[in-house]
């Protein structure tokens, strides 16, 4: 029988990929937003669970809002990565450095 | 009903339907020609809606089952945003006609983001705050990367996108806690499942993740690492933009969650944000000091001004939310005077940003000096200006609420930090000659915001303009 908590325990367990990925990964940038979209993903999941659990629908609304603002921060966020891009042709995270900090 | 509702939201549903009215109108007809006439009117709006927000007094009013509160709180909070946010969009246009980056959606993008803060204040459901520091957050990051040409604006751009993405998810994730604890997303029904015996523990998981979220947008240390870089790399009036009204919105949120829907746990997170608090003033103070970049030095400086608002919040009491609220609106006006002279300072018509360009400066032009020596005094908190009042606002609350240590490791901190700001003095009147003087031109606006500003500081003891009143009626209607 499959309970809340290997819900729970699937979404910790992609949550904390996600964010090793954004601090861990030194490739490229296309990672570090396919890292935030696991996380967001990984909540998806909690809400969902959650919802379907306790047997009240708001877990699912919070989703469908989730879903659509994450396409609009990936539209956003590969907007900018294209203007990076275009100005220092190269998108590896270690280039990202004009700036120390 | 649904009337009611929408009534009660009218400023915001004015401000962005006006922002998508005119990016249509805008790309339908002459775009970048607009620039100037959008800056101009939808600053115009922003001060009609402040007045508006300030003048209705209506007590409490509930909107769409409890997701959006429009309170005492959450007027003053709007007031202080629309009208940081329209002076920063004047203050902005003649660098930006002069740069070519006055484009249309510069001023419609700051509306939008305003529209996210309003929400992000009023905001009564998990939902609703998630929506509005959306709103927000997308709009700024795309403002931030501004000026597409340039290899530091966009890197700015992306750095403020990747970390703040980050934040938004371990917010949500608490957020998913949250509501998977107490079975509602609502604040009201998460206070009265907090009441009920114990925090549990996984509610507790989700508030530590919400607080880091929130943590995030206020920069607070240890999670200020995007802050100088989005500082230094944005065009400088959008670093003004950045320094004012979302930290304005991001605190009330904060203290709107804290009190609205944690307010029987006060004991569960109060020790959070003493330790957030703490490092906040001592890395801006410290860090701070090794900055030659005016607009680094005003990021940490600004974080180390988070640090003392939180103590209000910390204190969890209705007298550290009135502190809180008048530090912020205090912190906002000299931000607005100090960023004003940046906005100035140029050389050749290029933008100057390093501080050993200020040297001798007093001798060319002793009056925006004197302006400049009034903020960055009030900016350390030295007794006659207004900025100490601010800390003495929050001191008293944090004493009062048993906060000793707090306290008097944010009274060493605030000398630490006065070591910079009394630098720039010290350069403006005594340092040695520079070889390469800058000129400040100076546009009417810029003119009037920094006098403005460096006036308020001085007048602002004897006469309030009525923010001691509304800073204390918000506290009141938030903590209860």
């Amino acid at each position: 029988m499959i309970g809340l908590e290997h819900y729970l325990t699937v979404a910790a367990t992609l949550f904390v990929i996600g964010i090793f990925g954004l601090f861990l990964n030194r490739k490229n940038v296309i990672v570090l937003l396919m890292s935030i979209e696991l996380m967001l993903l990984a909540v998806n999941i909690n809400l969902v669970a959650f919802s379907s659990f306790l047997g009240d629908l708001v877990g699912q609304v919070f989703t469908l809002f989730v879903l659509t603002v994450a396409a609009a921060e990936a539209a956003i966020g590969l907007a900018i990565l294209v203007c990076f891009f275009r100005n220092r042709g190269t998108i590896d995270v270690e280039d990202v450095n004009v700036m120390k900090g | 009903m649904i009337q009611a509702d929408l009534y009660i939201i009218l400023p915001e549903i004015v401000l962005a339907l006006y922002a998508m009215a005119a990016l249509l109108g805008a790309v339908y007809t002459t775009k970048d020609g607009m620039g100037p006439v959008l800056v101009w009117t939808t600053a115009a709006l922003m001060a009609v809606l402040a007045i508006w927000i300030a003048t209705q007094d209506s007590g409490t009013r509930v909107a769409f089952g409890g997701m959006f509160v429009d309170d005492a709180f959450a007027r003053f909070a709007k007031v202080a945003i629309l009208l940081s946010a329209g002076a920063v969009l004047l203050m902005s246009q003649d660098y930006m006609a002069r740069r070519g980056l006055l484009r249309f959606e510069y001023p419609l993008l700051v509306a939008l983001a305003a529209v996210g803060m309003m929400m992000m204040v009023s905001a009564g459901d998990l939902m609703s705050l998630y929506m509005g520091l959306e709103l927000q957050s997308l709009a700024l990051y795309v403002v931030a990367s501004l000026r597409r040409d340039s290899a530091k604006s966009t890197e700015a751009g992306l750095k403020y996108f990747v970390l703040g993405a980050l934040s938004s998810g371990l917010l949500l994730y608490g957020a998913s806690l949250v509501y998977g604890y107490t079975g509602t997303t609502l604040f009201s029904g998460i206070l009265v499942s907090a009441h009920h015996g114990e925090v549990s523990l996984g509610l507790l998981f989700g508030l530590i993740f919400l607080i880091s979220g929130l943590a995030f947008k206020v920069s607070a240390v240890p999670f200020h690492m995007w802050t100088p870089d989005v500082y230094e790399g944005s065009p400088t009036p959008i670093t003004a933009f950045f320094a004012t009204a979302p930290k304005v919105a991001a605190m009330g949120l904060f203290a709107r969650l804290m009190f609205d829907a944690f307010g029987n746990a006060v004991s569960d997170w109060q020790q959070v944000l003493v330790v957030l608090s703490v490092l906040s003033m001592f890395l801006g103070a410290v860090a701070a000091i090794g900055q030659r970049n005016i607009k680094r030095l005003m990021a940490f400086s600004s974080i180390a001004h988070m640090g003392y608002a939180l103590i209000g919040l910390a204190a969890g009491t209705q007298a550290g939310v009135q502190a809180m609220l008048i530090y912020l609106a205090i912190y906002v006006t000299m931000n607005v005077g100090t960023f004003a002279f940046i906005l100035m300072m140029e050389r050749d018509g290029q933008p100057v940003v390093d501080i050993d360009a200020l040297r001798q400066y007093s001798r060319r032009d002793p009056g925006k000096a004197l302006a400049v020596l009034i903020l960055m005094f009030s900016l350390a908190g030295v007794p006659p200006m207004l900025g100490f009042f601010a800390k003495l606002g929050v001191w008293q609350a944090g004493i009062d609420a048993g906060l000793m240590g707090l306290v008097v490791a944010s009274a060493i901190a605030s000398v630490i930090g006065a070591f910079y700001y009394l630098r720039i003095v010290f350069y403006m009147y005594f340092g040695a000659e520079n070889e390469e003087p800058i000129e400040t031109r100076s546009s009417p606006v810029l003119w009037a915001a920094l006098m403005g500003s460096a006036a308020m500081m001085l007048v602002g003891l004897f006469y309030q303009f009525g923010v001691e009143g509304a800073a204390a009626a918000a506290a009141a209607t938030l903590v209860n």
